[in-house]
């Protein structure tokens, strides 16, 4: 019959595989002070199943990009472009209604803080069960029977209880749980998950990370993970995306950006972060500088007034031009292949013992 | 299990020759609830901490790891003496400062600083930076050589800061510039004693790296001894001789780095080791154990009865609810590894035969997908 093209290395710029695929997405904010690029030329692709980190700093558009595939950005401020099939389907140019069909229904968000996320006003029962009402038409009693089905499948003890109670009356774990059985009601296809266990402590977090991971064996979702914790988007992803002020950086698996990273941003990353069973003679690399403000992003290469293997580049090239970002397992850096090669083992890896 | 318990807590660290500058004892600080109508009256109390013991050295630095809400911070705030202890006592260097009053204070201030956890709020926007690192030497009437404007100008370059930047305001410098600011207020006075509160936790990744190193080179460098107040365990682990481990207010466990990373007792500590995300680049790696806890700390307004950790603990007993581990140290510790449990774990973080995972629901998942697994299409 059809071919199986499952793991075929690089995602094939065509979107027939791909589940959802974005193409060259520009996000632009107007400001008093002028244009904000929060996200400039990212693509990627996520195949049905599985998981998609990115991780950045604050201020690399890692949310605003997925905010944008959620269809949340109010179009009156921000200048889209570019395309998002999902499942072939266009979102940039979808009218709201579809994205109204869409949202909570077939692709769902987990946010990253859930006293924020969930309305204090209403039982966390009601907020569970309206989105599978409105979208599969089910009747009030279906719809509880749903919601205390899903509250009971992410441990929340007594869920027919809690099903009446408000949002302030949960803690800070068991909020967050909540918020995932919200965003698995109606059992979506692709699930976004934005720094979902960043306000929550390290033995919740771990829980949680845990629940998550089974959820999806189970449901079969695609998850994009948001966050900015190397160490969680080592456990979660398969696939891992790099961004640094609106672009990806370097793009592939977990084990090959993790294991043998090709961008200098990535490897100031991994070597300014202390690990349980580093050497603690060795003290830690941190990048120099600060991330840089996306009114006035810097000529060429954004990562160049930060970078140390800069002057290994010949001539003035990571100033003048913008290294592209091949697909995919590729990092954008003007360095050759032999240099990263030679710069990661030589000077790199010994930090990261 | 009594055959565990040797001596009763020996306080000092595993470096005996290392001079005391201060010591903690059975400090409390329990923060009255007020209720009723139309008079109100005390009707509970949230305890912070409740009863901790902790010894800091002459330049060394010690960390305090916990969740929110163990009062790790409520700790550092009461060394500082911004708290006023419910009970127990602080010594700084001989000398008794619980309760001691403002006056008595006055020349003991100067040689504990603080640094916080939000560099965001923890200056004043309509002060320059030159103002904001002279007031604590204004306060304290200190003249330094060559004026006070010099010494901000070097404790400016000290810290990474340009010395130009004087007359500027804390909106021009971004988050990691900000906590430099508030590490040179603190080193205005030349202190003996440091307590950061989270120093790095509201900074991005990449400058998280860039404090952590400042405050390293001013501990070597200035011998200042630090209280260093955090909940990323690896960050603590990279700045601290010496590590507490607290949980609801309690030290469950004390001891140098080594014992505490490597050879933990206390479930708890195991727990929280296995917890924390670790970039795994080979899957060859020596495995570690897996803990995972079920639900959140309980409130501190009214803690679990006996070791408060019992709620959450897969090895709790009877003897748990009703008798409090006392903060011992269990035979086959090393000296100052001191820790407060009846039925402590191995000395190991190595994978067990079997997982701990006490939640119900990523227990059925896990069980789910070990005998039917559902393949969907």
């Amino acid at each position: 019959m059809t071919t199986l093209t499952k793991e075929s290395g690089a995602p094939s710029s065509a979107d027939a595989g791909a589940f959802l695929s974005v193409r060259d997405l520009r996000v632009q904010f107007k400001t008093e002070d002028g244009i904000v690029k929060a996200v400039d030329g990212l693509s990627f692709d996520l195949e049905r199943g599985k998981t998609l980190g990115i991780v950045g700093e604050s201020g690399s558009g890692k949310s605003v990009t997925n905010l944008t595939i959620l269809g949340l950005h109010n179009q009156q401020f921000a200048t889209i472009d570019g395309e998002i099939l999902l499942e072939g389907q266009e979102l940039v140019t979808a009218r709201e209604n579809e994205l109204e069909k869409l949202r909570g229904n077939k692709m769902a968000m987990i946010f990253q803080d859930p006293l924020t996320a969930l309305s204090p006003y209403y039982t966390v029962g009601r907020q569970l069960s309206e989105p599978y009402m409105k979208h599969t038409g089910a009747s009030k009693k279906e719809a509880r029977d749903r919601a205390v089905q899903m509250l009971e499948k992410v441990g929340i003890p007594q869920p027919k209880v809690r099903f009446d109670d408000y949002p302030h009356q949960f803690s800070g774990g068991m909020r967050q749980r909540a918020m995932i059985a919200m965003a698995l009601m109606c059992d979506p296809d692709l699930l976004i998950a934005d720094e979902p266990t960043t306000a929550l402590d390290v033995t919740v977090q771990a829980q949680i990370l845990d629940l998550l991971k089974d959820l999806q064996q189970e449901f079969g979702s695609a998850i994009i993970f948001i966050t900015h914790d190397l160490g969680v988007i080592s456990q979660m992803a398969d696939d891992l995306l790099v961004m640094y002020a609106g672009r990806a950086v370097e793009r592939g698996s977990v084990k090959e950006v993790l294991g043998d990273p090709r961008h200098p941003y990535t490897w100031g990353l991994l070597s300014s972060m202390p690990r349980l069973d580093s050497d603690i003679q060795q003290a830690l690399t941190p990048i120099p500088g600060s991330p840089p403000s996306l009114l006035n992003p810097p000529s060429g290469c954004p990562f160049n007034p930060r970078c140390a293997f800069k002057s290994e580049v010949p001539g003035t090239l990571c100033t003048d031009a913008r290294p592209p970002l091949a697909d995919g397992r590729a990092a954008a850096c003007h360095l050759t292949a032999e240099q990263k090669q030679t710069i990661f083992i030589d000077k790199i890896q010994p930090r990261l013992r | 299990m009594s055959d565990n318990l040797t001596l009763p807590a020996q306080q000092g660290p595993v470096d005996t020759s290392r001079e005391t500058l201060l010591e903690v004892k059975g400090l409390t600080k329990h923060f009255p609830i007020y209720g009723g109508f139309p008079i109100k009256r005390k009707v509970g109390a949230v305890q912070a901490v409740d009863g901790v013991d902790l010894t800091v050295g002459v330049g060394e630095s010690v960390g305090v790891v916990g969740e929110s809400g163990c009062g790790k911070s409520t700790t550092g705030r009461l060394i500082t003496r911004l708290l006023e202890p419910t009970g127990g006592s602080i010594t700084y260097a001989g000398q008794d400062i619980t309760h001691a009053s403002r006056k008595q204070l006055a020349p003991v201030r100067s040689e504990i600083q603080m640094i916080f956890q939000d560099p965001y709020s923890s200056l004043n926007p309509r002060q320059t930076v030159g103002t904001i690192i002279k007031s604590p030497m204004e306060v304290n009437g200190i003249e330094p050589e060559g004026g006070r404007e010099k010494k901000v100008r070097e404790l400016l370059e000290l810290v990474g800061l340009n010395p130009e930047h004087y007359n500027r305001f804390p909106h021009e410098f971004s988050g990691g510039q900000r906590q430099r600011i508030g590490v040179a207020r603190a080193l205005a006075l030349n202190p003996k004693l440091i307590v950061a509160d989270e120093p790095v936790s509201a900074l991005d990744v990449s400058i998280q790296a860039q404090v952590v190193n400042l405050l390293q080179k001013v501990q070597q460098e200035l011998g200042i001894a630090f209280v260093f107040i955090a909940h990323d365990l690896a960050i603590v682990r990279h700045f601290s001789q010496r590590v507490a481990v607290m949980y609801l207010g309690k030290v469950v466990e004390v001891g140098d780095r080594d014992s505490i990373y490597n050879r933990p007792r206390h479930p708890y500590t195991h727990a929280l080791l296995s917890a924390v995300p670790e970039v795994t680049v080979e899957s060859d790696a020596n495995a570690k154990e897996r803990i995972r806890l079920y639900g959140d700390v309980p409130s501190p307004i009214s803690p679990p009865s006996g070791c408060r950790f019992r709620t959450r603990c897969w090895k709790a007993q009877d003897k748990c609810a009703t008798e409090e581990p006392p903060l011992v140290q269990l035979s086959g510790n090393r000296d100052g590894h001191l820790t407060a449990c009846h039925f402590p774990e191995d000395p190991t973080t190595e994978a067990r035969a079997e997982d701990v995972v006490l939640d119900p629901a990523l227990k059925a998942l896990e069980e789910d997908a070990e005998t039917g697994p559902v393949t969907k299409d």
